[in-house]
């Protein structure tokens, strides 16, 4: 289960994309991958009494199983969400495609509907890239990655074309976040300062009570 | 006396316990601490917080970032062992396959069960929740009073540390002075909606909970609980000052090592322990309760996990504290020929008016806490403040249309980030990536909420539980099978939450993320989802319609108690654990006085 699907969309999955993007079919629009979805990548979990006390990476419990180049995609697409910025590192810098690849590898129930999301998904913005640029998406500039995202951004405006695309981008996004945000990293970047021990709980400092009109 | 196996149990005990949660920890301490010999059975492994407890582990370093999957259905780092709404090899069934008619048995397979993780949320019943049909006429009144259980509620709150506050609102006691512990102050979020809820006649008060927001009081109350018992005062001051004040960081379902909250395996089970009348056999799933020849109960047939083998033990008094559903389970399985249709069956009660909590939630944002200055909202590893009930009033007028009231619990703040931290935002940043993603996950930040609503469900004759005819569990155990209904006022209840919290998020000046539902029976989440299962072996005042006394003691085998939830003849909005431990504790006393007066 290494390699369970190359980059280069199937000819199955190649169809089932652009029968999605016959906008003027109005009965196919609602073609969701995801809710297709598929069994998870067959694997054992970490069972139902893990050691809670040990620090793990993914890939320490279940094997990963995106290829290099879709690994490659992943780098490169987290930090078209992610990237680095005055207050915090760039997603991948700090492994969150790692992340990534251990959902989608997850042997749980709803994660197989993700790999299938995020597995098509990465060959659909593949074929994508060299359709418009004539270039994988790994090699575009950063102009040609957003000309891209910008039609799969946002699921309520993208166009019927673009519909199955921008339902990958909102997960994608989402793992993203999730995986950058629980960083060391992306915890400070979004301003979480607890997990630690305080003598007293003092409630919200005077500032914030004046914010909010309750000082 | 100590955690043991099979092999090292004494021939005979005082009291066997069959479960070492909220109910099963109550009972053995009270008993081992006024001295009477203790066997605890408890179907899952050894469990010990101080070595577990994963305490300032980030969700970065846990699996899939610590989301909840099937085998961890609250998250990688909660503390439930071999748990869930499913336990492998152990499953239950459901009578019908209808959607709205599955009813979830959570179970937790370790020592302090359920305790170890619960929500720590510890309310009093109110004088109107015993009495609930003769407010309304709907389900049962309690064979006891307010008056009855409130000197229990004050132990109670003493022993395991409970902070709040006392506003003395309708049907909402307050506990004696220098009973509870201070509340910590509320959150920004908390602070805001206590404001704004007023101008909706919401009162927004300290909620309860079981965390020391100050060390216990270790000099004066071990008096207070033990009079005349200077051995059991000895032993409690020593366990209460093994307790640390709450430091204010790590959520308290994950457990706590330094014992700042409450849970059965830091409070209740350690001072059992050291005053040496009590032992803990783990692994041991009882099956049946055996009876001698004049019909009382004398012991348990339990099956070992660690070898698969039958064992036996023996006891004077048998208290069943396996979960109200799980003690059903046991007396339906404990079949004889003087009990055909299970043990302390004769009324044929045992099983019927299951209950659970109804719940409903609504999420929200809200502009004002956004881009808030960076502050420190962990606190007490839980919400600070909820809302009681609050329209008695109305309801007796006839205005609404659903009987009982609920309580709306808070989920706000800067909380520990997790997956789903910044996921979702795209219907307030309209699908932005990149930069522009970075600026609005630190300005949205905080600014998302929810309001969860818990109610009470009416007892019915649709919502009880049986063997399953066909199926056991691995242990070869005939299984449970559930029957579940709401009625009408448990859904018209939950829409009337979806619609508050609307009203709520709109007067902090926010907006709903999602509308309440139009079709209130998708507001209302399934039978058994809040976890907050009642009934199946309900006390009454006589024995002809229930299966105990008002002490917890079956009408039909007098050395048989049962001190769960099972006996709860109805379930108020509050949640229902402090309650399980005060009767608990009131039906150990009695048994204890029962055995010195040598009636049973």
């Amino acid at each position: 289960m290494n390699n369970p699907s190359p980059n280069r969309l199937d000819r199955r999955t190649a169809i089932k994309w652009m029968l999605t993007a016959a906008a003027s079919m109005a009965a196919l629009e609602h073609i969701s991958l995801g809710a297709a979805g598929g069994p998870p990548v067959p694997a054992k979990g970490y069972g139902t009494d893990p050691d809670l006390l040990q620090a793990y990476k993914p890939g320490d419990v279940w094997p990963l199983t995106l290829n290099p180049a879709q690994l490659a995609m992943v780098v490169a697409l987290c930090d078209v969400i992610i990237p680095a910025d005055a207050k915090g590192p760039s997603a991948s810098s700090v492994g969150v495609h790692l992340f990534v690849d251990e959902w989608i590898s997850a042997p749980y129930d709803g994660h197989g509907a993700d790999r299938t999301t995020v597995v098509e998904g990465l060959a659909w913005l593949d074929t994508e890239s060299r359709r418009r640029f004539g270039n994988p998406f790994v090699n575009l500039i950063a102009s040609q990655k957003n000309a891209i995202c910008d039609d799969i951004c946002y699921v309520p405006k993208a166009k019927p074309e673009f519909a199955t695309a921008s339902q990958f981008f909102k997960k994608f996004r989402d793992l993203t976040a999730g995986g950058y945000y629980t960083t060391p990293e992306g915890m400070k970047d979004i301003g979480y300062v607890g997990n630690v021990p305080l003598a007293a709980f003092d409630g919200p400092p005077p500032e914030v009570l004046r914010k909010l009109g309750l000082a | 006396m100590p955690l043991i196996t099979s092999s090292k149990t004494q021939p005979s005990y005082d009291v066997i316990v069959v479960g070492s949660g909220a109910a099963g920890g109550q009972t053995a301490y009270t008993c081992a601490m006024n001295g009477a010999k203790v066997l605890m059975l408890e179907a899952g492994r050894n469990y010990d917080p101080v070595k577990e407890t994963p305490m300032f582990q980030t969700n970065g370093t846990a699996p899939l970032r610590g989301e909840r999957t099937d085998e961890k259905p609250f998250g990688f780092y909660d503390s439930t062992v071999d748990g869930g709404w499913q336990v492998p090899g152990e499953p239950y069934t459901s009578a019908s396959s209808a959607p709205e008619r599955q009813f979830w048995w959570w179970r937790a397979r370790m020592l302090g069960g359920r305790t170890n993780h619960w929500g720590r949320i510890s309310l009093r019943n109110g004088p109107y929740d015993f009495k609930p049909y003769s407010r309304d006429g709907l389900g049962m009144d309690w064979p006891l009073n307010y008056e009855d259980v409130a000197p229990y509620y004050d132990k109670v709150e003493m022993l395991i540390g409970v902070y709040g506050g006392n506003e003395g609102l309708e049907n909402t006691p307050v506990s004696p002075p220098g009973v509870l512990l201070p509340p910590p102050r509320a959150r920004a979020g908390e602070r805001l909606a206590q404001a704004r809820a007023k101008q909706l006649g919401l009162p927004v008060i300290p909620i309860h909970r079981a965390v020391l927001s100050v060390a216990q009081d270790a000099a004066n109350i071990p008096a207070k609980l033990h009079p005349n018992n200077p051995k059991a005062q000895r032993v409690l001051a020593e366990a209460m000052r093994a307790r640390q004040a709450c430091f204010w960081a790590t959520a308290c379902g994950r457990g706590c090592a330094t014992k700042a909250n409450y849970q059965s395996t830091t409070v209740h089970l350690p001072p059992a322990l050291a005053s040496g009348n009590l032992d803990i056999l783990p692994n041991a799933m009882a099956r049946e309760i055996t009876l001698d020849a004049a019909g009382k109960a004398n012991g348990v047939i339990y099956i070992d996990k660690t070898t698969g083998a039958e064992g036996v033990v023996k006891g004077k008094v048998v208290v069943l504290a396996a979960s109200s559903a799980e003690s059903v389970r046991i007396l339906l399985n404990s079949k004889s020929a003087r009990f055909p249709n299970g043990l302390a069956n004769s009324s044929g009660k045992v099983g019927k008016y299951i209950m659970d909590t109804v719940g409903a939630s609504l999420n929200g944002q809200v502009p004002l806490l956004e881009s808030l200055p960076l502050h420190n909202e962990d606190g007490a590893g839980g919400a600070h403040v909820y809302v009681p009930w609050w329209l008695y009033q109305e309801q007796a007028a006839g205005k609404l249309d659903f009987a009982r009231g609920y309580h709306i619990e808070f989920g706000t703040g800067r909380q520990m980030p997790g997956a789903g931290t910044s996921s979702g935002l795209e219907w307030l940043t309209g699908g932005s990536y990149g930069r522009q993603f970075k600026e609005d996950a630190r300005r949205y930040y905080g600014s998302q909420l929810g309001f969860a609503g818990r109610g009470e469900m009416i007892p019915n004759d649709d919502s009880f539980c049986d063997l399953d005819p066909n199926v056991k569990d691995k242990w070869g155990i005939p299984v449970l099978r559930f029957h579940w209904q709401w009625s009408q006022h448990e859904i018209r209840q939950a829409a009337h939450m979806q619609k508050t919290f609307a009203g709520l998020i709109e007067a902090m000046g926010g907006k709903v993320r999602t509308p309440p539902q139009k079709d209130a029976t998708k507001a209302i989440e399934p039978g058994g989802k809040i976890i907050h299962e009642v009934g199946g072996t309900i006390m009454g005042a006589n024995a002809t319609n229930s299966v105990t006394n008002q002490w917890c003691q079956t009408w039909d085998v007098k050395n048989l108690f049962i001190s769960d939830g099972g006996p709860f003849v109805s379930n108020a909005d509050k949640n229902p654990t402090l309650t399980i431990m005060a009767l608990a504790w009131r039906s150990a006393d009695y048994m204890l006085e029962e055995m010195r007066k040598g009636n049973i």
